[in-house]
């Protein structure tokens, strides 16, 4: 039930739809692969989805002028700041 | 002009048009080695510069990062920070690309504090108009404190640039860019700094952290080295700040020297994107790529095929009138030049088959098919990068098993490799070619579909699926410990150069023949001398077959072909037959089959070879081979003996029998142990064998 509700409150790279940006905030890994930062995904980064995989996975995106896919598991680890114009 | 050859590596990220790059400057002197003790291809090559200097030119594996993430990756670490090996740079090429600049700047500060003379190839700036890109090169040169060489790989344009910049290699800047210390802890690089003297700062940091990455080190700076690596959270929270800074500076350098048109130029890439990985016409249009190569293989291949096929058995005929008679020289004739014949046969499907692989990964199409086929492959324990090695096994598992190092994850890429060789290899292929060619009648289905076809189609559906069951079931068994963590680049699309596609097929075509070729060349000298030599019996065939009565009323000829086939059964590989056929009788074959089963234990493809010696045929021509299988007769039933249960039955034998030496030895050294290539052997034997039986039990 708590992680319900805490999984509204945060918006990760999986919640997006295609063509949607977001500016990263935070990967949330136990231990942060290094090759995902090191590809560009960086917090404060602008991130867009460009594209599902037909089965929803893998994600295949554009960050911090790369092109790369990544799996649903490690999408949902990448927090995304929360848009306060979609709740105003 | 000094004699010492320069050494010259090209580092940089995938997809960047390095080895395009290499090609142009190396072109036909390429050589690929082995680094020692690991089985990465090295490719080297050289060139001669305009002061006369010689250089050797060595194309390092992709990579995104100096820290690596895979085997071929850890080459890149390995060169650049053993600067007592023989290969050690003199100067490092980075190669960049126009578009991608940004993450390719990571690779180059690291490289750069590494403290080794470093110039940074652009490369593709062909591109930069359409892409609406404009690059401030004077000022960036000034920034990186390196000197920048803008290329057209593809066009041969800034090839000479770039030879003129090795010259002047000594004069390079070698300061590092990029101040670890100040930006994280200064504290503890101090202290880092102060315990491994001799090294760069940079240099420790790296062998503080990829330290198993490293085969180098010394016992005592292994000690001080170990002594840091206590706290891994600290380690690994550096190197993410480290990766953090790198790119704030990178993008503050590119803030003033570079801009982009967004709105130019990315219409290709998401144009073709929506086609090419859409839920439906994605997954048509990547079958219909698999038909199509499967088609051409066949179609294209058949008539240089047929060629050499006419060629060797001209030449066995010929070397046999020329020659005279003699052990050494039979040996040549009826051993060597039918087995080496037997694996040039090959070239014409396998090189179509690379010149496919090559093409697909050229373009950057390969990428989508990984992205499209990740999910379903993972449902059977693989990953989307176990399509390339599968698609590959088509042409020949060794390459295939060898394309498995950039999986991530150790189980993924253990399940692929495992279960690559049940995919249809090339070798066999004429295995089955003459088996349908006797047991399938020609003819039409539908009036469209030729049936012989439509059952060689089924033969490579039950091999592929044969490989993903087993992946399945490996999936659920095997207890193997990997954290896996899968990032595929999604590169622009591009036309495929000709000039490396043709290299690359020609270098892996080389290594497939002489690899194999060996193999195949000791068998077919073993396996004629097993044959023309045996027991006391075989040395008086003439006379033991002369003096039957029942042979009395034989023509001259009919008389020389029973001494013939008496001799094959007294010879030691007949005697071998013998004692294994109580157990293949079950399976539908006689004692000589089981000699070609024999033979063809360390490669299949000798089986046709080894049949057109069993049945007395002095050609390798098919059509007489075929005819005499055709006649041979099963004394037990009086019905002939390549009939449709036995024909079948030797068709899912050698669907999924392991006969394949080249494949056992390059799983062993992917693999580390014998355990993987034993339980290959056994499993897909017993397999083979089981299947057969019950096919055989069923269709008898």
């Amino acid at each position: 039930m708590f992680s319900k509700i805490f999984n509204i409150l945060i918006h990760t790279v999986a919640d997006l739809h295609r063509g949607e940006k977001g500016i990263i905030e935070e990967l949330s890994f136990d231990e942060i692969p290094l090759a995902l930062m090191e590809m560009g995904c960086i917090p404060g980064k602008e991130l867009t989805l460009i594209q599902f995989s037909p089965l929803k996975d893998p994600l295949y995106i554009h960050v911090n002028g790369s092109h790369f896919a990544i799996r649903r598991e490690t999408a949902e680890r990448i927090i995304l700041v929360k848009r306060l114009c979609d709740e105003l | 002009m000094s004699s010492k050859k320069l050494n010259v590596v090209l580092v940089g990220n995938p997809n960047t048009g390095k080895t395009s790059i290499f090609n142009q400057l190396t072109g036909l002197t390429q050589k690929v080695g082995n680094y020692p003790g690991i089985t990465v291809d090295k490719k080297q090559g050289s060139c001669k510069l305009s002061d006369g200097t010689d250089v050797i030119i060595t194309d390092l594996p992709g990579t995104y990062s100096i820290n690596p993430t895979s085997l071929d990756e850890s080459i890149v670490l390995e060169t650049l920070l053993n600067n007592e090996s023989k290969d050690y740079p003199d100067l490092v090429v980075v190669v960049a690309e126009v578009e991608n600049i940004k993450r390719n700047l990571l690779l180059f500060t690291q490289v750069k504090d590494l403290k080794i003379p470093a110039i940074l190839v652009v490369n593709m700036a062909d591109q930069m108009e359409r892409k609406g890109i404009s690059l401030d090169i004077p000022t960036l040169e000034q920034t990186l404190r390196t000197k920048i060489v803008l290329t057209s790989a593809r066009r041969k344009e800034g090839i000479d640039e770039i030879k003129n910049a090795i010259i002047n290699y000594k004069k390079y800047d070698t300061s590092s860019l990029f101040k670890i210390s100040e930006k994280i802890n200064q504290a503890y690089f101090d202290e880092i700094q102060a315990s491994l003297r001799g090294f760069s700062l940079y240099k420790s940091w790296l062998l503080i952290t990829q330290e198993k990455h490293v085969s180098f080190i010394s016992e005592a700076s292994k000690r001080i080295i170990d002594k840091f690596k206590i706290d891994q959270e600290k380690l690994k929270k550096y190197q993410h700040k480290e990766t953090i800074y790198r790119y704030k500076y990178i993008n503050d350098v590119l803030k003033k020297t570079y801009s982009i048109d967004r709105s130019k130029g990315n219409d290709l890439r998401s144009r073709l994107d929506k086609v090419l990985t859409h839920r439906v016409f994605g997954y048509a249009i990547f079958v219909s790529i698999l038909l199509l190569m499967f088609q051409s293989v066949f179609d294209w291949a058949s008539l240089p095929m047929d060629y050499i096929d006419l060629f060797f058995s001209n030449l066995s005929v010929w070397t046999k009138e020329m020659l005279p008679n003699g052990v050494l020289f039979d040996l040549i004739s009826e051993g060597i030049i039918p087995g080496v014949g037997g694996i040039i046969i090959f070239i014409p499907q396998i090189a179509i088959l690379f010149m496919f692989v090559a093409v697909l990964e050229e373009t950057g199409y390969m990428s989508r098919v990984v992205f499209l086929m990740d999910k379903i492959m993972r449902r059977f324990g693989m990953s989307g990068k176990s399509v390339i090695p599968l698609i590959s096994g088509t042409a020949c598992a060794i390459p295939a098993i060898m394309a498995t190092r950039n999986i991530g994850g150790w189980k993924d890429r253990l399940i692929t490799i495992l279960v690559t060789p049940f995919t249809t290899c090339s070798a066999r292929l004429p295995v089955y070619a003459i088996i349908i060619a006797l047991i399938i009648p020609e003819g039409r289905v539908l009036g469209v579909f030729s049936l012989q076809g439509l059952v060689l189609m089924a033969l490579y559906v039950l091999g592929f699926a044969s490989a993903i069951i087993s992946a399945f079931i490996l999936n659920s068994i095997l207890k193997v410990d990997s954290k896996n963590f899968f990032i595929v680049e999604m590169p622009n699309y591009k036309l495929p150069s000709v000039k490396n596609i043709l290299l690359d097929v020609l270098e892996k075509t080389k290594a497939f023949v002489l690899g194999a070729g060996k193999i195949i060349l000791a068998i077919s000298i073993v396996l004629w001398f097993l044959a023309s030599n045996g027991s006391s019996d075989f040395k008086n065939a003439e006379s033991i077959v002369a003096e039957n009565p029942v042979n009395k009323k034989y023509s001259q000829e009919e008389l020389e072909n029973a001494i013939a086939s008496y001799k094959l059964e007294s010879s030691y590989i007949g005697m071998m037959g013998k004692i294994i056929e109580p157990a293949i009788s079950p399976l539908g074959y006689d004692w000589k089959i089981g000699i070609a089963l024999i033979s063809s234990f360390a490669a299949r493809e000798v089986f046709v070879g080894t049949l057109s010696t069993i049945y007395s045929v002095g050609s390798e021509d098919e059509g007489t081979i075929k005819q005499r299988m055709a006649a041979e007769i099963n004394p037990a039933t009086g019905e002939k003996r390549f009939n449709l249960p036995a024909g079948m039955s030797l068709l899912v034998f050698y669907a999924f029998a392991l006969q394949c030496m080249g494949t056992l030895a390059i799983v062993k050294r992917e693999t580390k142990s014998w355990k993987w290539p034993m339980l290959q052997l056994f499993g897909m034997g017993l397999l083979a064998y089981v299947s057969a039986l019950i096919t055989f039990a069923i269709l008898k």
